[in-house]
């Protein structure tokens, strides 16, 4: 007997609501809580169609209290549930953030292992359509950094219906970040990179495992989320000029593919990393950390670069929210200055 | 609500066990940490002796944990404060492991990870939090989990009157008169937020009053007095359990100690604490006991007996057992 897997394209809200829906038909337990997921769908569409199908009992509208639903959301699933609890946009993590990172990250470690917090926090990243430094942060470093956070950062809607499906099924919070630039919505222009086949079949992607989404040999470009689709045509235009640019995604913070970047950077020899995030303290560092302590075992050929926003709030006016966020002609830009280094 | 006989006697005997699990720990936690065993010039060594880390005693505020306990079921959940000790009791939470875990042992509830504040005992669907008010909006998710779930479950959420002016606090009574969430918000009105007097950091008198912002029921019990609170208490579950919503509950208690163990108390009038005492609730509802002819001398030395050497049995167990692994450390950050 075969089996014939269907594909379809999909923009990445619908990957990720398909994925919810299939997990709520799937399992009575998975429910899904936040501002606007019902009747609007998510404002970012990423629960469109789930009212529909499962009534507002499993799909469940709340007040304008981050606080308030991210503790019921932990209560719920200390008692077995498996919410899915939609912070708008990660900006308004301050207004709840004791709720995630004093209870929903340590409430298994603290009670050493007798509760479990199977939950979802899903939340729109990112800028580059002028909403200014209240709506446009990207963030996730800072759930990173706290332990006891899983945390996934899609960049297509292949992998965040795989990812989103694991995130439903595992056993300890996960942030699933996903950029609104990249969500495939009608009212904002997004990159083509980003809607791509999907199975309508349920399967997972594992954490920890970044793709390549590009071989090279000259460089390694560290990235994920909308900076993939940025990076691979950064890529093309490298290409043109003779550069072989090997676009890595890492598509998981927490596990992060430690190995998957050692390994790109052991073949290429040098380092590029493209974050939307903030450049200090965050994933860009990080990742150059990483590759400084294995420099008894790796040969770089150039400095370690990285390319991230420059420690500034997200300004509102156009040219200086391009200036701020990485554009694909700074990823060009700073590969050729790699490229152009010589270290003895 | 008439407490039956059982119940009487279960919240008089729950109390001596909460007094004397207090005052055991009182004398416990000082071990080693005061003069002469320690460096001249420091007064108090918070991290040394056998049960280092902060301590919140809830000695004076039993009324409170068992009148509310009183109308409880295994399967009900409580949440509580970084002052736990009388919740966790009451809930029935195992004393041992309790114990273990304020010494910081491998036997512990959280195998040494989580300490006073922070117990975890799953079996009786007990959890608190040393981050004021934040149990309440968890409390609500236990109680929409009962109402998926289809169970006549309750949740309660014990905290100080210090956070009722916290944001948790507020969105928590929304959100559980909004779903009618089988919830009781019960404050505990121990005057001081720390060394804030109530007067100084509440613009009303009686927390209850907020819960007319919120269009529940709203109790206030002026006396700390554990007949008192089972009544009110009694109310509120039953309406939870009927599917008709959520009650705020204010309960006026005294705290005996400070706010934490070596609290200097300069904010206190001096011989407060040892006024309150002359009103303790514990004789006052061993009174009661006697006059129904539920208690004589003979059966009360026997119940003091009885929970003197469950106590002390808790007490061993934790001084006794092994400490973790150093390395253990780093087991549990994830489920597996």
């Amino acid at each position: 007997m075969s089996t014939t897997t269907t594909t379809r394209r999909l923009t990445m809200a619908q990957a990720i609501s398909e994925a919810t829906a299939q997990e709520m038909a799937r399992d009575p337990r998975v429910f899904v809580m936040g501002e606007d997921v019902g009747k609007y769908g998510g404002i970012f569409s990423a629960t469109t169609g789930l009212l529909e199908q499962f009534g507002p009992e499993r799909v469940m509208d709340t007040p304008i209290s981050e606080t308030g639903f991210m503790g019921a959301a932990l209560g719920a699933a200390a008692e077995g549930l498996r919410p899915i609890s939609e912070l708008m946009f990660v900006d308004f993590f301050g207004v709840c953030f004791d709720q995630i990172y004093n209870h929903i990250a340590k409430n298994h470690y603290m009670s050493g292992g007798a509760c479990k917090v199977p939950l979802v926090i899903t939340t729109g990243i990112g800028g580059g359509y002028n909403d200014a430094a209240q709506h446009s942060q990207c963030l996730y470093s800072i759930f990173a950094h706290v332990p006891g956070l899983k945390v996934v950062v899609p960049s297509n809607a292949y992998d965040a219906k795989g990812l989103m499906t694991s995130a439903i099924r595992d056993d300890n919070p996960v942030v699933f970040l996903y950029h609104k630039g990249i969500m495939g919505l009608s009212w904002m222009s997004y990159f083509e990179g980003s809607t791509t086949e999907v199975p309508e079949a349920q399967y997972t992607i594992p954490f920890g495992q970044a793709r390549v989404v590009r071989e090279g040999r000259d460089l390694t470009i560290v990235t994920l989320s909308q900076m993939v689709q940025k990076s691979v045509l950064a890529a093309d235009q490298l290409a043109a000029e003779g550069i072989s640019a090997e676009v890595l995604d890492l598509r998981t913070l927490v596990p992060l593919d430690r190995a998957a970047v050692l390994a790109s950077v052991a073949k290429t020899g040098r380092l590029l990393v493209a974050d939307e995030d903030y450049l200090s303290y965050g994933l860009s560092g990080e990742i150059a950390a990483l590759v400084a302590e294995n420099l008894d075992t790796l040969r770089l050929k150039a400095p370690v670069r990285r390319l991230a926003v420059p420690d500034v709030p997200i300004p509102f006016s156009r040219p200086l929210e391009q200036f701020a966020i990485p554009q694909v002609d700074n990823i060009v830009a700073s590969a050729r200055g790699l490229m152009s280094f010589k270290l003895d | 609500m008439e407490a039956t006989s059982e119940q009487l006697l279960w919240m008089y005997e729950k109390m001596i066990e909460i007094r004397e699990y207090e005052e055991t720990m009182a004398r416990v936690y000082l071990e080693a940490k005061l003069p002469p065993k320690i460096q001249k010039g420091l007064a108090f060594d918070i991290g040394a002796g056998p049960v280092p880390g902060e301590m919140h005693l809830a000695a004076g505020q039993e009324p409170v944990a068992v009148g509310v306990c009183a109308h409880l079921r295994r399967d009900d959940t409580v949440v509580g404060a970084h002052r736990p000790h009388h919740f966790a009791i009451a809930k029935d939470v195992d004393l041992n492991a309790m114990t273990a875990e304020m010494y910081g042992k491998a036997t512990g509830l959280g195998r040494g990870k989580g300490g006073h504040m922070h117990l975890f005992d799953p079996a009786v669907k007990f959890s608190c939090s040393g981050i004021v008010g934040a149990g309440a909006p968890q409390a609500c998710g236990a109680a929409l989990a009962a109402k998926k779930l289809g169970t006549d479950a309750v949740a309660i959420a014990f905290f100080g009157e210090g956070a009722a002016n916290q944001g948790a606090f507020h969105e928590a009574l929304n959100l559980a008169a909004l779903w009618k969430l089988p919830v009781v918000f019960v404050v505990e009105d121990n005057k001081y937020g720390i060394s804030v007097e109530k007067s100084a950091s509440t613009a009303i008198a009686s927390n209850a009053d907020r819960a007319v912002a919120y269009g529940i029921p709203g109790v206030l019990v002026e006396r700390n007095d554990a007949l008192a609170v089972f009544e009110a208490a009694g109310e509120a579950v039953a309406r939870a359990r009927r599917g008709e919503g959520p009650t705020l509950i204010e309960v006026k208690t005294d705290r005996y100690f400070g706010h934490f163990q070596g609290d200097p108390e300069t904010y206190r009038p001096k011989g407060e604490a040892k006024a309150l005492r002359q009103h303790d609730p514990i004789p006052a509802l061993g009174a009661t006991l006697r006059a129904r002819g539920l208690l004589d001398d003979m059966a009360d030395a026997a119940l003091r007996e009885r929970v003197s050497a469950r106590v002390q049995a808790a007490y061993d167990f934790g001084r006794n057992s092994p400490y973790p692994e150093p390395q253990d450390a780093l087991l549990h950050v994830f489920a597996e």
